[in-house]
């Protein structure tokens, strides 16, 4: 896999398609899985982490998968092209930052991708763009299975699939849904979505994993128990609860629009007018605008300037990896700014209302 | 009202509330002496929280303490201060502390989902193939490799029996 050509595209989840796409930006799962006859990872030495990652890219990179899987061994990238997955979602920022034996099997089209020596020795992840929990679980499923049959799990009747951490104990199963719920930030709601959240066991985080204010806001909403419940419950109480919270986003949009238009309006002209005239742009204040322009464009105001798909490519394209890999260039903070005006400056000429 | 460790009537009681949640305890002056809550007729503090903790965190918090994996080396006390399990049998070895954590955690104790269908699912034969591992490292480090040569071929005929790929 060239990691070059994939800056060229917008991978999987930001495709900007599937159901209910406007809100409903991915849906990811992934899975926990250990082998039997082996330290977990923090326990292993660097010998064993060696030995375990060449047995699970033999069987890994050998799969009769769909689609064929390119093994990346993390030491031998740079770090910014490290960064550059964990923007794209493939590994997390731990897999990226740790030490040791380690790397990443990653399917064509993003859709799967399957993180070897993290806190588990094996991470399955498939993902799906907008709400389709249920193709992301027949993906994964189906992989796992495959997998099964070559590898040794970590299993116990009574505990479930054993985990490094007994958080993910059980399924190892965590299903998330990302959505980008601008008009209730904006409304002052989303405190009160969060509360009943959590109230029902269920985790809300941002789109890298950060906390409470979550940049450009997306969130991830995703189970916590992975003990106890089938995948089939935890995958259906999440599919249930989802709907809601479109409905939610859907009532504030409304809302916005009968009670504060002229401000709305001035809000996504605001924010195309900055992002095509600014000469300095930190990656959150991006963020921020970009938020703004997905609304204005769901909501029609920007009268078919700018597409959906073309606003999720100028997320991921502005993150400091990415830009990195577009300028060709390593760029330090100040230059990675000044870079990132003018790329969005050209990319959003277009855009907006005819200002003549 | 008995002692909660030996049935003798119960002397000295504990009330604490953490939480909005009342605890007590109850135990005879012997038992008490012995937890050492009550040190030469001083309370002593540190035990009368371990005491109290204790039960919520499950029972035998001084027995824990002291267990250590014999498979893969980690003690209880690292995995409480680290969060992270050393290897599989830990859920074997600690699990009259883990399942309280877990019931706490996810409100469930034993799992409901997905089986795979080749994994063993034998603790004993997962723990073998664990320690075999274990002694051919040593000899390879020792450079005893006859003897390493031996147990890798223990190792991949063990797999070999339970794995179809």
């Amino acid at each position: 896999m060239n990691l070059d050509s994939l800056t060229q595209s917008n991978g999987e989840w930001l495709r900007g398609s599937g159901p209910e796409a406007d809100i409903v930006i991915s849906s990811r799962i992934r899975l926990a899985r250990n082998l039997s006859s082996f330290p977990f990872s923090s326990r292993a030495s660097t010998h064993q982490k060696a030995e375990i990652e060449q047995m699970l890219k033999d069987r890994l990179v050998k799969l009769e998968a769909e689609s064929r899987l390119d093994y990346l061994p993390l030491p031998a990238l740079t770090p910014l092209d490290r960064q550059l997955l964990v923007e794209r979602q493939l590994i997390s920022r731990e897999l990226a930052n740790a030490d040791g034996p380690r790397g990443v099997a990653v399917a064509n089209q993003e859709t799967v991708s399957v993180m070897v020596n993290e806190e588990d020795h094996l991470r399955l992840q498939a993902m799906r763009s907008g709400f389709a929990l249920d193709e992301a679980w027949t993906d994964i499923d189906r992989l796992d299975d495959l997998l099964e049959e070559r590898i040794n799990y970590a299993f116990s009747e009574e505990f479930g699939y054993l985990t490094a951490c007994p958080t993910n104990v059980g399924t190892g199963m965590r299903s998330s849904v990302m959505l980008h719920l601008p008009a209730l930030v904006l409304t002052k709601q989303i405190e009160k979505v969060f509360r009943a959240l959590q109230k029902i066991n269920l985790a809300v985080r941002g789109l890298y994993g950060e906390g409470s204010r979550a940049s450009g806001d997306f969130y991830q909403i995703s189970n916590q128990v992975t003990l106890g419940k089938s995948e089939t419950t935890i995958l259906t109480e999440i599919r249930e609860v989802i709907p809601q919270i479109i409905s939610y986003e859907r009532q504030a949009r409304s809302t916005l629009t009968r009670e504060s238009r002229q401000a709305l309006h001035d809000r996504v002209n605001r924010a195309v007018g900055t992002l095509r005239s600014a000469t300095m742009m930190t990656s959150e204040e991006t963020m921020d605008l970009l938020s703004s322009v997905r609304l204005g464009v769901n909501m029609g105001l920007l009268e078919d300037t700018i597409s959906i798909p073309t606003v999720n490519e100028l997320f991921l394209q502005t993150q400091p990896a990415h830009l990195q890999k577009l300028m060709g260039a390593s760029l330090d903070g100040e230059e990675r700014n000044s870079a990132r005006a003018r790329y969005l400056r050209n990319r959003l000429r277009e855009a907006g209302p005819n200002l003549n | 009202m008995k002692c909660q460790s030996c049935n003798q009537p119960a002397t000295v009681h504990l009330t604490d509330v953490i939480h909005g949640k009342k605890r007590e305890v109850h135990l005879c002056q012997k038992c008490a002496e012995k937890q050492e809550i009550i040190k030469h007729q001083e309370l002593n503090l540190g035990a009368i929280l371990q005491t109290v903790l204790g039960q919520h965190l499950g029972p035998m918090t001084d027995e824990l303490s002291r267990l250590t994996c014999p498979t893969c080396g980690i003690k209880y006390m690292e995995f409480r201060s680290g969060g992270r399990l050393g290897c599989p049998q830990d859920y074997d070895v600690f699990k009259g502390a883990l399942l309280p954590l877990l019931q706490r955690i996810h409100r469930a104790a034993r799992h409901m989902g997905k089986i795979p269908v080749h994994a063993v699912r034998n603790a004993e034969r997962q723990r073998e193939l664990m320690d075999l591992r274990q002694k051919l490292r040593k000899a390879v480090d020792a450079e005893a490799y006859e003897d390493a040569a031996r147990l890798r071929d223990l190792i991949k005929n063990k797999e070999s029996t339970d794995e179809p790929g």
